[in-house]
């Protein structure tokens, strides 16, 4: 009796589901607070809302974290846990996609923690004159750009621009697609039919077009990036939610729900929804690559985030003038972005095998 | 299957309504002005009120709209605000100087796409298709900007073997034009063919071996066909369908694509004169590009669309949709 409730407990400790590695980013990550609370503290007292903001996210960064390393335990049902074993088990075979996950886990710690672990000011100039365009040392470990910036702060600071835009946009798409999929697939007949037309239409058109001309036209904060970015990334997930909600409104355990008195928005959301985790995970895994790579255009052509934000995208730029005498200006944050997109695409890749989805 | 033929025509061309109309609205309606920079405290208020009318831009929108609408039916698309002359005339140059990069990068992706994911599906799980496998990954996963910087750096300006930038080189003889075009496209076009031959090269390969699980796959083999034969005549064969759409859907990230490469490589197309239009509200400039980018996004689908009718016979007997999509 002492015993299994003695287990129960433990298994709310990181790592003790999901492995080592499991635990490790989140002790890694309360560690580098704990060493850098001072600073921690300093940018919750700041009088600055962005400072504070910084703060805030790196709180709920912990949080996140935590329930992400300790994620099986708080699965009630049995199936659902066994489920998610077999999952981790068939992950664990594929070793590039384990090698996916940490680089992914790793830029996600990283971009959390940039206001506490970042040397320099992203944006501060020190004596531009004397400081612009040094090589890599180990003061400036990826040397500084025009302005004497640290190259290093900005790529770290550039990861949160770009990670959260992309994971932001993929989520709303994700959730936009769900719906669209979902009530297309299960109510079927005429309105199947015009949303499926819609997709098409959507689909057909360049996206990357749409958006230049949108943002260019209309003011680019970063909120009308995610939300543009959203808007026209769900018609793929739609595509695929409905495609699976088709074929699983067919089988007993629906029809046993429907019988048993479920309501049809009952059905939709506890029945159908649940069982297209899978297809919709890895495809939204893939889609997070995608979208880095996106915004990294968008940031390129001048039509991302503003400066002095930093973003990858327009940090490549920065460096075009400069391509054989400072190689590194726009080298680091490029190497940056590609082993983001190669990690997510690596995890999608993954998750894909070892959830046994067909297409994403 | 003519009426299926149909279908897709109306569908298309509902589509491309729908973009112009989108397009009209979207940058109309937004904050800006494209006489904004003719804007100078000496100037006479009445003369920039003249240019106004002149362009037409003093009416209500939906009378510009439907003047707009008119114009397009006609084929006129209007004159450049700030090149001043015709937008036709505009996009007949740039027309073609585009579809160069964008046509023989897509050829391009699809022989080696098509060529790289047979020959990973022919020797799957060997170390030459693991090792290929992350190429291709990290190839597709390249923003082409950075490719580009990367190949100028190297080839352009260090090895100094191809030009960095332009169409063409001053005082060029005229038999060596054609050359001397050919050194201007190598690296745009190879820019803007790796990521998407990348990513076909995966697709071809998945979609490839997912045939092989299937039955008439193992009779074939069981009739004795070699490997090669298998994946060629019969794999490749049903994997078709779902391949051409694929590449009927690369359409729109090659245009998208050219519109980053034009800009880098300083290639007068259409895509870095969408750009510049953009930047400058020149309006019907913008309109114009956005609406035949719309058509041969739409095109390519069509085209996709007609293929499965050539490669699946049974897609001629039924008047159904494609089976894959």
């Amino acid at each position: 009796m002492s015993e299994s409730s003695k287990r129960k407990w433990l298994r709310f400790v990181p790592g003790a589901e999901w492995g080592r590695a499991g635990g490790l980013f989140f002790f890694l990550y309360m560690a580098v607070c704990l060493v850098r609370l001072p600073v921690l503290l300093d940018l919750a007292a700041s009088p600055l809302v962005e400072n504070r903001l910084g703060a805030l996210i790196i709180m709920i960064g912990a949080v996140l974290l935590y329930v992400a390393a300790v994620f099986p335990a708080l699965l009630r049902r049995e199936p659902d846990r066994r489920r998610l074993a077999a999952w981790k088990g068939r992950f664990r075979t594929n070793r590039l996609a384990v090698v996916g996950l940490w680089f992914f886990l790793a830029a996600l710690v990283l971009s959390l923690l940039s206001p506490i672990i970042a040397p320099y000011d992203p944006a501060a100039q020190h004596d531009p004159a004397l400081n612009r365009y040094q090589a890599p040392s180990l003061q400036h470990p990826m040397g500084t750009d025009k302005f004497g910036r640290d190259l290093f702060s900005r790529v770290l600071y550039g990861s949160r621009v770009s990670l959260t835009v992309s994971v932001a946009a993929v989520v709303f798409a994700s959730f936009l697609g769900l719906f669209f999929g979902a009530f297309s697939g299960y109510f079927g007949g005429w309105v199947d039919d015009v949303a499926m037309r819609v997709v098409d239409g959507l689909l057909a058109f360049p996206r990357l077009l749409l958006m230049l001309t949108l943002l260019a036209f209309f003011a680019h904060a970063l909120w009308v990036v995610v939300a543009l970015l959203a808007a026209t990334g769900w018609m793929g997930i739609a595509r695929l939610v409905r495609a699976e909600v088709l074929s699983l409104k067919k089988r007993d355990f629906v029809q046993a729900a429907h019988a048993s008195g479920a309501g049809r928005l009952r059905v939709v959301l506890k029945h159908l929804l649940p069982n297209t985790a899978g297809p919709v995970v890895v495809a939204a895994t893939l889609r997070v690559g995608t979208i880095i790579l996106l915004e990294s255009y968008l940031s390129f052509l001048g039509l991302g985030v503003q400066p002095p934000t930093p973003s990858w995208g327009s940090m490549v730029f920065e460096g075009r003038d400069v391509l054989l005498s400072a190689w590194w200006v726009s080298a680091f944050p490029g190497l940056a972005l590609v082993l983001a997109v190669v990690a997510c695409n690596l995890l999608g890749d993954g998750l894909r095998d070892a959830m046994d989805v067909k297409r994403a | 299957m003519i009426r299926f033929l149909l279908r897709r025509t109306v569908h298309a061309a509902i589509l491309v309504f729908i973009t112009l109309t989108a397009t009209f609205f979207i940058i109309r309606l937004a904050p800006g002005d494209p006489l904004g920079r003719y804007y100078s405290p000496d100037i006479d208020p009445a003369a920039m009120e003249t240019v106004r009318r002149q362009l037409g831009l003093d009416r209500p929108l939906p009378v510009q709209y439907a003047k707009t609408l008119q114009s397009f039916i006609r084929g006129d698309f209007g004159i450049s605000i700030h090149q001043r002359r015709p937008v036709a005339q505009i996009l007949k140059e740039t027309i073609p100087r585009t579809l160069q990069l964008t046509g023989i990068a897509l050829l391009l992706q699809i022989v080696l796409g098509m060529g790289l994911g047979m020959l990973s599906a022919m020797r799957r799980e060997s170390s030459l298709d693991r090792s290929a496998s992350v190429v291709f990954l990290v190839l597709y996963s390249l923003p082409s900007f950075y490719l580009a910087f990367l190949l100028v750096s190297v080839f352009a300006l260090k090895l100094q073997w191809l030009p960095a930038a332009g169409m063409f080189s001053v005082h060029t003889p005229t038999t060596q034009m054609f050359a001397d075009r050919l050194r201007h496209m190598i690296l745009p076009v190879t820019v803007l063919a790796v990521g998407s031959a990348a990513a076909l090269a995966r697709y071809a390969r998945g979609s490839l071996l997912d045939q092989l699980h299937e039955e008439y796959i193992r009779t074939a083999r069981a009739k004795g066909l070699s490997e090669g034969r298998i994946l060629w005549r019969h794999a490749l064969k049903n994997a078709a369908p779902q391949l051409f759409t694929v590449i009927g859907l690369s359409v729109p990230f090659l245009l998208a694509g050219a519109v980053v490469i034009e800009k880098i490589f300083g290639w007068p197309g259409m895509g870095a004169l969408m750009v510049d239009a953009i930047f400058t509200r020149d309006y019907p400039v913008v309109l114009a590009a956005n609406f035949v980018a719309a058509v041969m996004v739409i095109l390519g689908n069509l085209l996709a669309d007609i293929s499965y009718l050539w490669v699946d016979p049974r897609m001629r007997m039924s008047r159904g949709e494609p089976r894959a999509g």
